[in-house]
């Protein structure tokens, strides 16, 4: 895998989630919780932007190009992020797993040789701090708060685990880059992440869910089928008038 | 009896004055009254808004569209927050006023019960509505009433970014190719009579007009506020290359104004009332994000009682130890 394949894979990742949480906009319980969650989606889909941008100086296409004109196995985001999270429980779980895996690895992006990466690395690393608070207290609410909204919560931690283990997966190109500086090494978060996570989730009073689950292949292109239909409602416009300027 | 007409000729003196009436001011019954349905019916135009053009969020043609777009309806969100705010200020609660929606005994602009169906909906949206509420909100910044008065200094800010928006989504159709050219056109057919007509009815038909311009919560008529919009939006409309749905249109050299065709007054009854294209969607909608959301705000509740009882537990037992250390002291000093 070269840097520009890295580079869009991680673009995805944030262009992916950035789209799913926008799906929230007008939809939260409550108006305050619609803004906090289109900040969220506003700094993954300018990290996105960042990232394709980055692609295209590296000899990649436009962002747009990117975006709108491929098909889902051409996309190499991590399934973590592409699951549909409609329920408002399934959102916080999963926002909350990813937050503190973005919190770790954006940090140690920024200490990358490469420096566009630390850069970003360094400026979306505070990003995911505060994304990673937010997404924490709602753990919290949600878990230690009503007997419904704790075994919504329960029942949301069930139905993403098994898809965090993508998260700590080095792919079979990016070990050089790994070991060249260029990006952290994904399987020596693990556990630190695990260490946060499980502490969190026992402190809102949940379960850890059981291990053995294990769902891969996004950076493959082997994807849910959730992502097709994201993408068929987000390129459908840019699909129907080509060459179009927008 | 004479008490009451003193004060009330006190705060008509205090706005002639062109001071502002604060939230712990004294304030007749009626101008609260009147207040709260105006600015809680604003805020419920900000948040019910956000439906048309949130559609379009996860359609929006470009990565560029998209974000900005995002953070046009994370504005009107916040709109409806600074606004929610303002009402309660004068003692409506933010539960009471979506009651009121939800039970149709509150409105919200009647634009927005007609569909965003394209793309080129979002441009139009921004050009013609936001500018017609942008005239409308500007005199609304020296309102008498302080809360809604500053609120609408912020939320000017943002309508014009707003409003540039829309227009440049305008230009890069109307400048684009023939079906996009096209798309703006039709865009502009549908929204261009909704946009006049939401300065509301002509002057003559008004019915809180006369007493909100003496309060001062109004400055300018319906009709003055329409005019000042047609001129613009006309010129605006000229340098797009599009053409204005109103085939009697015409400059009126004497006055220096333009001069609509009549204005269809059934057809904006007709939506007010509740016939409009989306009306009942828009109020399904609401009300179905808000039951799907009580079970979130039911926990938010219950965690904050957990947490506070905790806190007070936490000080308690500080205070106990507290004591038991300052008993213990005493005792041992006496043991000196």
């Amino acid at each position: 895998m070269s840097l520009l394949d890295a580079v869009v894979g991680l673009a995805d990742d944030a262009l992916v989630l950035g789209h799913r949480l926008s799906e929230w906009c007008g939809r939260a319980p409550f108006l305050e919780e619609d803004l906090a969650i289109a900040n969220t989606a506003l700094d993954l889909l300018g990290r996105a932007r960042t990232l394709y941008g980055y692609a295209e100086t590296l000899g990649g296409r436009n962002e747009d190009e990117y975006a709108f004109l491929r098909d889902a196995p051409e996309f190499r985001n991590l399934l973590i992020y592409e699951l549909p999270g409609d329920d408002f429980a399934a959102a916080c779980a999963r926002q909350f797993l990813v937050d503190v895996f973005d919190d770790l690895y954006l940090t140690e992006l920024a200490a990358s040789r490469d420096e566009t990466l630390a850069e970003l690395g360094a400026k979306c690393a505070k990003e995911s701090t505060w994304h990673r608070r937010h997404s924490g207290e709602w753990l919290n609410r949600l878990g230690d708060g009503t007997a419904e909204s704790h075994e919504r919560m329960q029942r949301a931690l069930e139905g993403v685990w098994g898809y965090h283990l993508e998260l700590f997966e080095t792919g079979p190109g990016e070990t050089r880059l790994v070991a060249s500086g260029v990006l952290p090494d994904r399987g020596a978060l693990e556990r630190r992440w695990s260490a946060a996570v499980h502490e969190a989730i026992r402190s809102a009073t949940l379960d850890v869910p059981s291990n053995g689950r294990r769902v891969a292949g996004g950076r493959a292109g082997e994807h849910t089928e959730h992502l097709g239909i994201m993408l068929a409602e987000m390129q459908q416009l840019p699909r129907a008038c080509p060459g179009a300027n927008w | 009896m004479a008490e009451a007409q003193d004060l009330e000729a006190r705060f008509q003196a205090r706005i002639d004055n062109e001071e502002r009436i604060e939230p712990k001011d004294w304030m007749p019954d009626a101008y609260r009254k009147t207040l709260i349905r105006q600015i809680s019916q604003h805020a419920h135009s900000e948040v019910i808004g956000m439906q048309p053009e949130g559609t379009w969020i996860t359609r929006a043609p470009s990565l560029k569209r998209k974000t900005i777009l995002l953070s046009k309806v994370q504005d009107e969100g916040g709109h409806g927050l600074y606004l929610y705010s303002a009402a309660e200020t004068l003692g409506a609660s933010r539960e009471e006023m979506i009651a009121a929606l939800h039970g149709e005994r509150a409105k919200y602009s009647s634009i927005f019960n007609y569909p965003a169906l394209t793309w080129a909906d979002i441009g139009a949206i921004g050009w013609l509505v936001d500018s017609a509420a942008i005239i409308n909100q500007i005199p609304l910044q020296r309102c008498s009433y302080g809360p809604y008065a500053r609120a609408m200094v912020r939320i000017c800010k943002e309508e014009s970014f707003h409003q540039r928006q829309g227009y440049d989504i305008m230009v890069s159709l109307a400048t684009g190719t023939p079906e996009q050219k096209a798309m703006a056109q039709d865009a502009l057919n549908r929204w261009w009579w909704p946009s006049v007509q939401m300065f509301g009815p002509p002057d003559d038909a008004s019915t809180h007009s006369a007493r909100s311009m003496a309060w001062k919560i109004k400055r300018y008529s319906n009709d003055e506020l329409r005019q000042k919009f047609i001129d613009q939006a006309v010129e605006q409309a000229k340098i797009l290359g599009l053409e204005v749905p109103d085939p009697d249109l015409e400059w009126d050299e004497a006055s220096g104004h333009y001069r609509t065709g009549a204005i269809d007054w059934d057809e904006f009854n007709r939506v007010v009332a509740g016939d409009g294209p989306c009306n009942r969607e828009r109020l399904e909608t609401h009300r179905r994000v808000h039951e799907d959301g009580a079970w979130v705000r039911e926990a938010v509740a219950a965690y904050a009682e957990k947490q506070a009882a905790r806190q007070a537990q936490q000080v308690a037992r500080e205070a106990n130890a507290g004591e038991a250390e300052q008993s213990r002291r005493v005792s041992r000093g006496r043991e000196l």
